[in-house]
Formats: C-alpha cells, sequence, structure tokens
C-alpha cells in the first residue's frame, strides 16, 4: 500500500522514511509473497481434485461438501474449540501467576526457570510418549495411586473418548506455560519500581496493584502472547500424533492433523488444502479487524 | 551353512548384466530404520556397493506422514534422489504421470522380470500403460493371528487354532483377567485388522469384489455384514487395550496380558527379540487359521527421472541389483518378509514364515489393499474404523453403510 | 544519550541493595527483615516447588527409563529406579544408533544443526528486531496491511506452505542449499518475532526516541545506539524462540537441503520414529534429552542475560 502515496504527488512524501521503508523490505517480500502468495495458492488448489501433486483441475465445492460430511472434520473443530478455549485461559492464568511468584525476588531464580522452560525445548515426539506412559491407567499415575490403596482412583484421559482433549490439555500446558511465563516475567520486570512504591504508599493490596495497575501496563506483552498462544492452539498436532494420533477413535481429532493427514497419507491435496482454508478464513474473521484496531489507528508515534 | 554356498552359487551363475561399466554416487531414499530394518538395507548397498559404484543413504523414518512428503518435495523441487522406497501401490502413480519417474520396461525386458516375479501382481502395480516404473523388493503380509500360548494357559483353554475358536475362549480369557485381543490406538492398526477379517470370512472372491472392483453393492451386502459382525466381536475383545503402538500391543500377547493380536508378518520380529519360540510360546494362523490366504503388499523402489547420464546408467544397474537372487535372499531374511521371486531357498526361515512361502506357493494369494485402494480411501477407511473400533455405541450396520459409501467414492 | 545515563544512575540509586541481598528484600514489598521460614516464603517456595514437580515428572521418567536396560523396561514401572544403571542408551543415542546404514548416532547432525541454527537465528532476529522497529517507530503508509498479513501468517500451518515455498526457492535457485534454509527458517519466524519487537518497542518511553530524533540521530544510529542496549530481555526471549525452534525443526531441515545438511534433528526422527521393528524406548529417551541438551543450555545461559538485562532495561518506564 506504499504505493499509495505515489498518487499524491510530493516527491520527499516517498523518501520520508525511506531507511524505514528499505528495511521493511525483507517483511513484505515475506508477506506478500510467501504469505499471502502461499494463501491464494492454497485456496486456488483447494477449489481442484489435486492428489498427490499439485493440478489446476477444478471441482467447484466438491472438497468443501465433503469436508463438512466429514464426522472426523467435525470432531476435530469441536476439539478445537474446547482445547482452544481452555488452553488460552490455563496458559494466560498460569504464566502470570508464575511469571508473578518468579518476581517476588526469590532465590534459584534461574533454576526454577529453566525447569518451567525446558519442555519448550524438548522434541514432542517422545515427550508425548512419556506422558502417554504417565496417564496410561495400568502403569501410570493411576496404578500408583491404587497401589497406595485407593483402589478406586480413575485416571485414565487418554482412554475415554469424552476426556481425551483434556488429557492432552494437560501435556500442553506442561509444555507450553514455561514461555508464558517467561514472556510475563520480561514483562513484568519493565514495570518501574516506583509504581510498586506508590502503590505501597497508597495502601494498595499487592493482588490489585497487579490487577489494576500492572495488568494494564504489559498490554503489549498480553497481546505478544496471545497472539503466540492462540497460533499454538490453531497448529496443534504433534501433541495429538505423540499422545493419542487422534484417538480413541477419533476422538481427539484437530483440524491441523485433518489437514496433514489427508495432505501427505491420503494424498488428497485438494481436501488438505479446503481444510486449511476454512481455518484460515475463520482466523482471518477474528484476526484481521482486531489488528487493525490494535495496529492502525495511529495510535503509536510516528 | 547350505544357504550360503546356494546364494553363492547363484550369485556366480547370475551375471551382473551392465557390471561395473560406469562408477556413480547414487543417494537412496527409505523409511528403513528400525534395527532389523536397517541391517537388511546394508544388504542392498552392500550388493550395489560391490557394484563399484556407491549408494548413499538417505533414511528418514515415518513412511505415510513423514517421509513421503520429504521424497515428493525433493522431486517436484527439481532436486531429486536418484531411488526411492514406496509401498508399491498406487503411492506414485502422479509422479509417474507427471514424467518425473523412470521407465524401466527396458531393463525388466533383458531381465525377464515378468518370469521371475512373482506373484505377477506385484509387477501390475509397478505397470502404468504398459511400462513398468519400480522394482519390487519384499513382500509383506498383513494376514496373521499371533497368540500367546502362556495366556491361553493361564485362562485354562486350548490355544484356539481358527478365529471361531478365538471368539469362544475369550469369555474364559477375560475371567483370567486378560485381555483377549490387543488392537493399538493408531489408526491404521483397526482398518488393518478389518481387512484382514474379510479375507478370513468373506473370502478371497468377496474382497477382490469390494476392494478391486469397487463393488458398492458387495459392500453393502450380506458377506460384508458378517463381516462387520466379526468386527464387532473384536471390538468387544479388544476392549481394555490402552496402548498405541502395535508393538506395545504385541508386547501384550509376549507377555501374556493379551490373548492374541491381528498384525502383519512384521510382528514376529518382536517375539523372536524377546526369545518366543513359534510354536511353544507363541502361535501363528495365517488367515486367522480360517482361509489360509496371504496379501502381497510390501516396498519397492522407483527412480526419479535424472539428468546425469552416469546416474541413469548407474540406476539401471541398482534396479537389476535389488532384484539379483542373492541379494533377494540376503535382504528378506534380515527383513522378514517374503522374497519377489519363487526361484530362491530361504532355508533359514522360521516355521511362521515357511508358513508364508508355502502359502505363496500354492499361490493363495491376494492384492494388498494399498495396491488396490488410493491412499485417499484408505484413509478415510481408517477413520472409520478407528472410529468403530473406540467407540462401541456404533453399531455394526451403521458402520457398513459408511464403509459402502467409501467404496462407492474410492477410485 | 545523556539523560539515559543520567536515568540509569538514578535507577540504580533507589535501591541498590535488590542487586545485592535477594533476600533481604524480597519483592517490591520488602516491609520488614523477613525470616527464611515466614509463612509468606513457605508458600511462594512451597508453590514453586510443587510446581516444579509437575515440570519435572515426566523428566524424571525419561531420565529414569533411559538408565534402564529393555528387559526392565519391559517389566512396566515407569517409576522405578534402575535396578541395573547402564549408560550404554545414551553412548548409543550420541554415537551408535543407526539411521538407515549410518550408524553413528546423534552426533551425525550435531555440527550441521549448529550450522543452520547459529545464522537462522542471528538472520532471523536481525531482521524481525529492525521491522519491529521500524513498525514501533517509523510507521509508514501501508506498513500496517502488511504486517497484519505477517499475523495471519502466523497462524498458517507450515505444512500447507510446503509445497508453494519448493517452488518459490526453485525459482530463485535456492532450493536445497543451507541458504534456502535460512530463508525459510527467517520467513516463518518473522510474524511472531516482528510482532514481539514492535510491541516491546512500542512500550518504550517515547522521550528517548524524540530527543534522539532532535540530536539528529537517523533510524539506524537510534537502532544501534538506542533501542538495541536497552531491549536485552527481549532480544534473549526472541533467541529462546528461535534457537528452540530451529534446532527442534525437522521438516524444514529435510524437504529444503539435502542429505549432507541434515540436522541432528533427522537422526532423532530416526532414532525413535521407526515404523516396524522394535521400539528402544532408553534410547529414544536418551536422544531426546540430548538433542534437547542445547536449547536447555541457552536457556540456562541467557538466563543470567535475562536478569542483567532486566537491571539495565530498568530505565524504561
Amino acid at each position: 500500500m506504499a504505493g499509495h502515496t505515489r498518487g499524491s504527488g510530493r516527491p520527499n512524501q516517498w523518501l520520508r522514511n525511506l531507511n524505514a521503508k528499505l528495511a521493511s523490505i525483507p517483511m513484505i517480500l515475506t508477506a506478500v509473497v510467501i504469505f499471502l502468495g502461499g494463501t491464494v495458492w492454497t485456496v486456488v488448489y483447494s477449489f481442484t481434485n489435486s492428489k498427490l501433486l499439485p493440478r489446476l483441475s477444478f471441482v467447484g465445492l466438491d472438497q468443501y461438501e465433503r469436508l463438512w460430511a466429514a464426522p472426523r472434520w467435525l470432531i476435530s473443530v469441536q476439539n478445537l474449540v474446547i482445547y482452544g478455549f481452555f488452553s488460552l485461559i490455563f496458559s494466560l492464568v498460569i504464566g502470570f501467576l508464575l511469571a508473578a511468584l518468579m518476581d517476588q525476588k526469590i532465590r534459584f531464580e534461574n533454576t526454577f526457570r529453566t525447569i518451567m522452560l525446558y519442555p519448550f525445548a524438548l522434541s514432542f515426539i517422545v515427550t508425548g510418549l512419556v506422558w502417554q506412559w504417565l496417564l496410561n491407567p495400568e502403569y501410570g499415575i493411576q496404578s500408583v495411586v491404587r497401589s497406595l490403596g485407593w483402589t478406586s482412583f480413575a485416571f485414565d484421559p487418554l482412554y475415554n473418548s469424552n476426556i481425551v482433549i483434556y488429557g492432552i490439555l494437560i501435556a500442553a500446558l506442561w509444555q507450553g506455560t514455561g514461555l508464558v511465563m517467561c514472556l510475563m516475567l520480561a514483562g513484568l520486570r519493565g514495570i518501574d519500581e516506583d509504581i510498586w512504591k506508590a502503590a505501597r504508599v497508597d495502601g494498595i493490596p499487592m493482588w490489585k496493584t497487579y490487577l489494576l495497575v500492572i495488568i494494564p501496563m504489559m498490554r503489549g506483552v498480553f497481546i505478544t502472547t496471545l497472539v503466540i498462544i492462540a497460533s499454538g492452539i490453531v497448529k496443534v498436532y504433534d501433541l495429538v500424533v505423540a499422545q493419542t494420533s487422534g484417538g480413541p477413535g477419533i476422538a481427539s481429532e484437530v483440524p491441523a492433523k485433518y489437514v496433514y493427514d489427508y495432505m501427505f497419507q491420503a494424498q488428497n491435496l485438494g481436501q488438505g488444502f479446503a481444510a486449511s482454508t476454512m481455518m484460515l478464513v475463520t482466523v482471518a474473521i477474528i484476526i484481521v479487524p482486531w489488528a487493525y484496531l490494535e495496529f492502525g489507528g495511529g495510535r503509536k508515534r510516528a | 551353512m547350505n544357504l550360503r554356498s546356494f546364494a553363492a552359487a547363484l550369485a556366480v551363475t547370475v551375471a551382473l548384466p551392465l557390471g561395473a561399466a560406469s562408477a556413480a554416487d547414487l543417494e537412496v531414499t527409505h523409511w528403513w530404520t528400525s534395527g532389523g530394518e536397517a541391517a537388511a538395507v546394508a544388504e542392498l548397498a552392500k550388493a550395489f556397493d560391490a557394484t563399484g559404484n556407491h549408494w548413499v543413504d538417505g533414511a528418514i523414518a515415518g513412511s505415510g506422514g513423514t517421509a513421503r512428503p520429504i521424497m515428493v518435495s525433493r522431486i517436484t523441487g527439481g532436486d531429486p534422489m536418484a531411488a526411492t522406497q514406496f509401498n508399491h501401490g498406487r503411492q506414485a502413480e502422479e509422479l509417474v504421470e507427471a514424467g518425473l519417474m523412470r521407465d524401466l520396461t527396458d531393463i525388466a525386458t533383458k531381465e525377464k522380470w515378468t518370469e521371475i516375479i512373482k506373484p505377477a501382481s506385484l509387477l501390475d502395480s509397478c505397470t502404468i500403460d504398459g511400462k513398468i516404473y519400480c522394482a519390487p523388493v519384499n513382500i509383506h503380509s498383513w494376514q496373521w493371528l499371533w497368540l500367546s500360548n502362556a495366556a491361553f494357559k493361564q485362562a485354562g483353554v486350548d490355544v484356539p487354532k481358527n478365529w471361531d475358536e478365538f471368539v469362544a475362549a475369550a469369555p474364559a480369557l477375560e475371567k483370567a483377567g486378560i485381555v483377549p485381543l490387543a488392537v493399538g490406538g493408531q489408526p491404521w492398526q483397526a482398518a488393518g485388522a478389518f481387512d484382514v477379517l474379510m479375507v478370513a470370512i468373506a473370502g478371497k472372491d468377496t474382497f477382490q469384489k469390494v476392494f478391486g472392483d469397487k463393488d458398492e453393492e458387495a459392500a453393502a451386502g450380506p458377506e460384508i455384514a458378517k463381516v462387520f459382525k466379526a468386527a464387532d466381536d473384536a471390538r468387544r475383545m479388544s476392549k481394555g487395550t490402552n496402548v498405541q503402538d502395535w508393538n506395545q500391543a504385541t508386547n501384550m500377547v509376549i507377555t501374556g496380558k493379551a490373548g492374541g493380536q491381528i498384525m502383519g508378518d512384521w510382528a514376529q520380529g518382536e517375539f523372536q527379540l524377546a526369545g518366543q519360540k513359534a510354536g511353544t510360546d507363541y502361535t501363528c494362523l495365517p488367515g486367522l487359521g480360517v482361509n489360509e490366504v496371504i496379501s502381497t503388499g510390501g516396498d519397492a523402489f522407483y527412480f526419479p527421472l535424472l539428468k546425469d547420464e552416469e546416474k541413469s546408467k548407474a540406476q539401471e544397474v541398482l534396479a537389476s541389483t535389488l532384484l539379483n537372487p542373492a541379494t533377494q535372499v540376503a535382504f528378506n531374511l534380515k527383513k522378514g518378509s517374503l522374497p519377489v521371486r519363487g526361484d530362491v531357498d530361504l532355508a533359514a526361515a522360521n516355521d511362521c514364515m515357511k508358513k508364508g512361502l508355502d502359502i505363496l506357493a500354492k499361490g493363495n494369494v491376494i492384492q494388498g489393499t494399498d495396491q488396490l485402494l488410493s491412499a485417499d480411501s484408505q484413509k478415510q477407511k481408517e477413520d472409520l474404523f478407528s472410529e468403530f473400533f473406540a467407540n462401541p455405541s456404533m453399531t455394526p450396520e451403521d458402520a457398513q453403510k459408511r464403509f459402502a459409501d467409501i467404496i462407492a467414492s474410492a477410485d | 544519550m545523556p539523560e539515559i545515563v543520567a536515568f540509569n544512575a538514578i535507577a540504580a540509586g533507589i535501591e541498590p541493595e535488590a542487586e545485592k541481598d535477594p533476600v533481604a528484600l524480597s519483592g517490591p514489598w520488602g516491609r520488614k527483615p523477613r525470616r527464611a521460614l515466614s509463612p509468606r516464603n513457605i508458600i511462594i517456595y512451597g508453590t514453586l516447588i510443587v510446581v516444579a514437580l509437575y515440570y519435572l515428572l515426566p523428566l524424571y521418567v525419561m531420565v529414569m527409563t533411559s538408565l534402564k536396560g529393555m528387559p526392565e523396561i519391559r517389566l512396566g514401572n515407569i517409576f522405578a529406579p534402575p535396578l541395573e544403571i547402564t549408560f550404554e542408551p545414551w553412548a548409543k543415542a550420541w554415537s551408535s544408533a543407526c539411521t538407515g546404514l549410518n550408524c553413528d548416532g546423534l552426533s551425525r547432525g550435531f555440527w550441521n544443526s549448529v550450522r543452520i541454527t547459529v545464522p537462522s537465528t542471528i538472520v532471523s532476529i536481525a531482521i524481525a528486531s529492525v521491522n519491529g522497529y521500524a513498525l514501533a517507530n517509523w510507521r509508514f503508509k501501508g506498513a500496517d496491511l502488511f504486517f497484519t498479513i505477517l499475523i495471519v501468517g502466523a497462524f498458517i500451518p507450515y505444512q500447507v506452505m510446503i509445497y508453494p515455498i519448493v517452488i518459490v526457492l526453485r525459482e530463485l535457485g535456492v532450493y536445497g542449499s543451507l541458504t534456502g534454509l535460512i530463508i525459510v527458517h527467517t520467513i516463518f519466524g518473522m510474524p511472531i518475532l516482528t510482532l514481539l519487537f514492535r510491541n516491546y518497542f512500542a512500550g518504550l518511553p517515547e522521550e528517548l526516541f524524540k530527543a534522539a530524533r532532535v540530536d539528529g540521530a537517523g533510524f539506524w544510529t537510534i537502532y544501534f545506539r538506542i533501542m538495541l542496549p536497552m531491549s536485552m530481555p527481549i532480544f534473549v526471549v526472541a533467541m529462546i524462540l528461535q534457537v528452540t525452534g530451529i534446532w527442534n525443526d525437522f521438516l524444514f531441515g529435510v524437504v529444503f537441503t539435502r542429505p549432507e545438511y541434515y540436522p541432528m534433528t533427522v537422526q532423532l526422527n530416526n532414532i525413535v520414529n521407526s515404523v516396524q521393528g522394535v521400539k528402544e524406548y532408553n534410547v529414544n529417551m536418551a536422544a531426546t534429552i540430548l538433542t534437547g541438551a542445547v536449547p536447555l543450555i541457552v536457556y540456562f545461559v541467557s538466563g543470567r542475560l535475562f536478569v542483567r538485562g532486566i537491571a539495565a532495561g530498568a530505565v524504561k518506564g
């Protein structure tokens, strides 16, 4: 849209901010060529019957009709909503509480932080297996509790279709909250000590200071975190594959897994692209107006 | 060892037609990465290196979702490997149609592949428009029921000799706290088990009608209804399996926690590794003991079209090496699969493998579902059966209706 | 610039003891000198320890499993410490596990991973931080539109983009090279990193930027002399994100390069993800911990930078 300025005539308009424009070339190229171009490409091919290779033989809305008739896709969408809702809330709340705890000038802060962050470093191919074991009724947590005498204890989230998505949530929080804590901590560390002093002088209780003063000040950090968590939720895949492969049955399927499975295992690119188009359209409907309000609107200095 | 001398004799008599006229490094991609598989690949590489060329190994684990997109990207990205594994069947069809793969017809005619490769259906799967595009290397069959002798002893019943006896013995097993049938949670296992039940119960012809001819009526008919009844039994018997991987399920059979498992011949390696002996510790029933038929799916190598002439020549050498009798014996013994040529002798094979070879020799074979159905239909089938096996409220009738729909839209 | 220094001195002067003795002054609420076992401390450390246990439980299981032999694992008690400790799985994972024919374990891909991660991390952070800076401080018409596209891009599943990117790289003539891979990592790291930097820079006190402008400092001068030194914590967060993401990347590493550049995760995948055959859980666990070791070290070492960066960053209001 930089082209708009060209019409308005003044040559120095063009040159204004030249360095910033030059520096933004990689971003503009990425946004336009890769993300926009790739998306358009995907949408176009979602109207074809491409199998293993992308081919331009159009079949209209067939792929979409098949998609919305597939029980697996419907369950995937439903799971994503449940998983997304709880994951977002718990990640933010737990991440913030942990960061607030870590910000109490505690000893061994570096150790605690590394402990909370390490799950993020480990490939989920294998940690998924460990969670599979931990949540397995025969040799995981359930069996340990039972062996302690509480024989009616039941905890088998991965093997119960009704609650399996919550089982996945347990591992997801384990993997992701450390990073959220880290981001929040960076934000908290950016708050001026003077704010705390003022609050203390005024006799405002600590929780109230956090809620009414600190959190509003951390708006930028919250937004960054929100986008990171939300994009992780939409793309959730490894976690499910490593723990349940979408099971029992199709009870823990998610949209991203539907996309990959149909693109690569089923070699039906058209179907996979149709599913990913549905995902993208949904995301865009939510994000674009919000992003415009948030980033547009000349709220910031120029 | 008479096997080794036999292999050596073959190696001498069957001279390599192209020899080591040109030497080149060929990158070969495949997804054989476990211990036994890697040892088997080493045999292929050794044989190929002996021709003066060099096998550059590009192993990427995880067939469907992981390795295939990588291979396809490399080929379409204009930077292809020299040869790559696919499950033979229809996985590479489009690459061939796009003109990216190499036609092997010349060398196949020269070496009389049509005569030596048994069963002939293997080569049919490599043939598109009368031209041959791949070299099959092995046969894996799905139609096996593995039973734990110890589990049945504990339950106080005899080890069943067929599926019906197994179903009858299920209550006794359950009473003894044993899961009658272990079915891992991954979707392909449920779908595979159903295919096996279909051959065993509805027979070879119905199987061919449904999967080969995509006969929707047959799929909705009474024969298949019987299969769904059996699948319903299997579903009830598999309750409480609670594992994901197929080998975890096999391990339940090995340790006597489960009575049996329907799984392909690759399960054998697990029993061997646990030090168990066929007949005394475990029992294998091909075709579920009902209908001794095995499917002949397996692996094949495809050769992308290369610009480099030396490498193209070396591709021919590789193709011929893969089918060389000595290579076939060495490779398949390590892999635990059956050779694609009828004229080699596997004296070192164990009891279960010999049963398989007998059935193969009798010609009681069917094509694998990978060969008959597109990957897309296979995936839809997996979705259906993994849901069916996990969800007791889904009736066999409903499942059959959905099954018939999948067959109707299959290509 | 002078104000910064002065401000810094003031900030440092306010609570010098906070740096020296963290316990004496726990929290911004340092009311009274505190005993080590005050109820408040018990709650804080109690909670942290319980939380740490939740995080460590899977690691405990992994370490225990990696020290057991396969027969012991088959017995099935995942919590039991090994009866007989063996380091063989670790040795095997590092130096002799086979991926196809190459039996040199994870060590084979280690240097490739380093060669991929170091330039990709540096390039992606450099570009994204400049983007974020331009977006926060030098906004030009249309910038928001591109940025919005970028943010939506963060939600696209990577796999969907494989084929279009193969085409782009092929046309650029960098398909299969290290350069191509670095470009891909830069592209996919861009949305989140740009957002991270943009929001951080936008939160810095505006007066600094304005004062520098009045002094005649340009785009790059302000970036290098003012923004960069004040942003250590966010650079550390960005580094954590990128090092983890790129080091653990498997898909791009294999799809966009050739075997001579394959990163360590290819071996990891091959060790743990075999389709058929026996799963050696002990080797899998050891391999995973080994692969995760590098990001872990980065976390731990950069943690110190994190703290110091924050002390220096106390200037911003």
